[in-house]
């Protein structure tokens, strides 16, 4: 992005008579723009998929109704909840109430400043990457705790530090498994840990060939990820069966909508993360090229690993059952942690020696 | 630095703008009648009592405690770990004392896990014999 404004400012004759910061500031509007417009579309696509995925799963149809096999259902659900009376409880704290959604919403989606769809479309190559992108899903704990005690309900109470517990506990083994692969490549930037890996899956992170300790860290990553998205087994924050809807329980229409967009959002985060650090990226199973068809199959790549990754989150919602909270506790701090930290030790060594 | 500075506060404003802004547009169309059920808070249809705002349970607290330590400690590491490859390229001994120091700091932190986990601070379940038991809390005052 930022190369491609610095060639319009050389190139092109009228930018040259307009202040450059103005065209920066256009350009990153439209970058930007286009990031959220993306996933607020995938958003829509991917809970109609989700339903039909998790519905032929349990063998029935899903939504079958709304257009033909339903795909028009999440447009019709979007419009209800669009249209849905907006509750504020009186007896709720409304600064924290109000705030909680913004913040949740931006923790979600602040990361995709430094996320690549391919070798060179992206927003921004801050050379904090991956240190920057865990450091800002952080606001989604602060954003989850406000809602639960601004609700002033038990069971958002509930959920909603059910919710932190589980995010921090989980903050720790995903972290260390970065730290993992930073080892071998000596870069922050998503970038510079992709391109570290080749164009064969047997060069990627997650291959036990390439390092066996970087495709402990995968695993590890992925199920902390799962963790930190409160997907099944790990769906404790909002099991509907044991608290009503955990930490939204109050949010109604709009409000609870980016709530739910956060979390699909952070979901396809994770994936989107998980394909750039541990399974090449961009350097996938389609061939190499040069230019704008590089970057097609780049961007192919990219997509179909994070796609895939996201439907094996379906697949497991449909086959494991929920954790207790001391499972949940317990599998992080006494299995991820120590594990990771096992694999980041024999990483060091191992890039020490060879 | 100025321009992946500019994207975050972009986004910062793009989300804020959607959000709100999203909220003021439906303002227009979505319907707006209270009534007093409706702002009751949802407690499986009973009549709530008291506030929710009560003194939690004290093992979250323990939790995050846990975090801290370790949350620290990715921290520290991260600067370390990223010049390891550089380190490399300068000589073999350099990366040799890093990663030295890397095992030692992690080595350390691990006794303090194990320590923990002995202590039973990972355990959401206490055992009766524990310091902080079931009988202690049951104290008649």
């Amino acid at each position: 992005m930022r190369e491609l404004i610095e060639y319009l400012l050389t190139h092109v004759p009228l930018l040259t008579k307009v202040p450059s910061i103005f065209v920066y500031a256009v350009f990153i509007l439209i970058g930007a723009g286009v990031v959220l417009g993306y996933i607020s579309v995938m958003v829509i696509i991917w809970v109609y998929l989700e339903r039909k995925v998790a519905g032929h799963i349990q063998a029935r149809y899903g939504p079958m109704r709304v257009g033909p096999h339903g795909i028009l259902q999440t447009i019709a659900d979007a419009i209800k909840l669009f249209m849905k009376e907006d509750i504020i409880i009186p007896t709720s704290h409304k600064v924290l109430f109000i705030i909680a959604p913004f913040l949740v919403f931006f923790g979600a989606f602040a990361p995709f400043v430094v996320l690549p769809y391919s070798e060179s479309l992206y927003l921004s190559k801050m050379n904090v990457g991956v240190f920057y992108l865990l450091a800002l899903t952080a606001f989604e704990v602060i954003g989850i705790i406000m809602a639960g005690w601004g609700s002033n309900n038990k069971w958002a109470l509930y959920g909603g530090m059910r919710h932190a517990a589980q995010m921090i506990c989980y903050e720790l083994p995903m972290g260390i498994s970065v730290l993992t692969v930073v080892v071998f490549t000596g870069s922050l930037t998503l970038h510079g840990i992709t391109n570290a890996q080749g164009w064969l899956p047997w060069q990627w992170f997650i291959s036990p060939l390439k390092s066996p300790f970087t495709f402990i860290a995968g695993f590890v990553f992925y199920i902390a990820g799962l963790a930190a998205t409160k997907r099944v087994p790990f769906d404790l924050p909002e099991a509907e069966s044991e608290l009503v809807a955990g930490y939204h329980a109050e949010y109604s229409g709009m409000r609870f909508a980016f709530f739910f967009l956060a979390e699909y959002t952070a979901m396809y985060l994770v994936c989107a993360v998980t394909s750039l650090l541990f399974l090449g990226g961009w350097n996938g199973p389609l061939p190499r090229a040069q230019g704008w068809l590089g970057n097609l199959l780049g961007l192919i790549n990219v997509l179909s690993k994070t796609y895939f990754l996201l439907f094996v989150m379906l697949w497991l919602r449909w086959t494991l059952p929920r954790l207790r909270i001391d499972q949940l506790l317990s599998t992080s701090l006494k299995y991820l942690l120590p594990i990771s930290l096992g694999a980041l030790l024999g990483a060091a060594i191992q890039s020490a020696i060879f | 630095m100025l321009y992946d500075f500019a994207n975050i506060v972009v986004f910062l404003v793009l989300t804020g703008v959607l959000v709100f802004g999203t909220l003021l547009v439906g303002r227009l169309v979505r319907t707006q009648k209270p009534t007093p059920e409706k702002n009751t808070i949802y407690e499986c249809g009973e009549p709530p009592f008291g506030s929710s705002w009560v003194r939690y349970n004290i093992r979250f607290y323990n939790i995050a405690l846990v975090f801290l330590i370790f949350d620290v400690e990715v921290v520290c590491l991260f600067p370390v770990i990223l010049v390891l490859q550089h380190f490399k390229l300068i000589s073999r001994t350099l990366m040799l004392v890093a990663v030295g120091e890397v095992a030692f700091f992690v080595v350390v932190l691990v006794i303090a896990l194990i320590y923990a986990w002995h202590k039973g601070a990972l355990d959401w379940l206490r055992a009766p014999e524990s310091p902080y038991s079931v009988e202690e809390s049951h104290n008649p005052e």
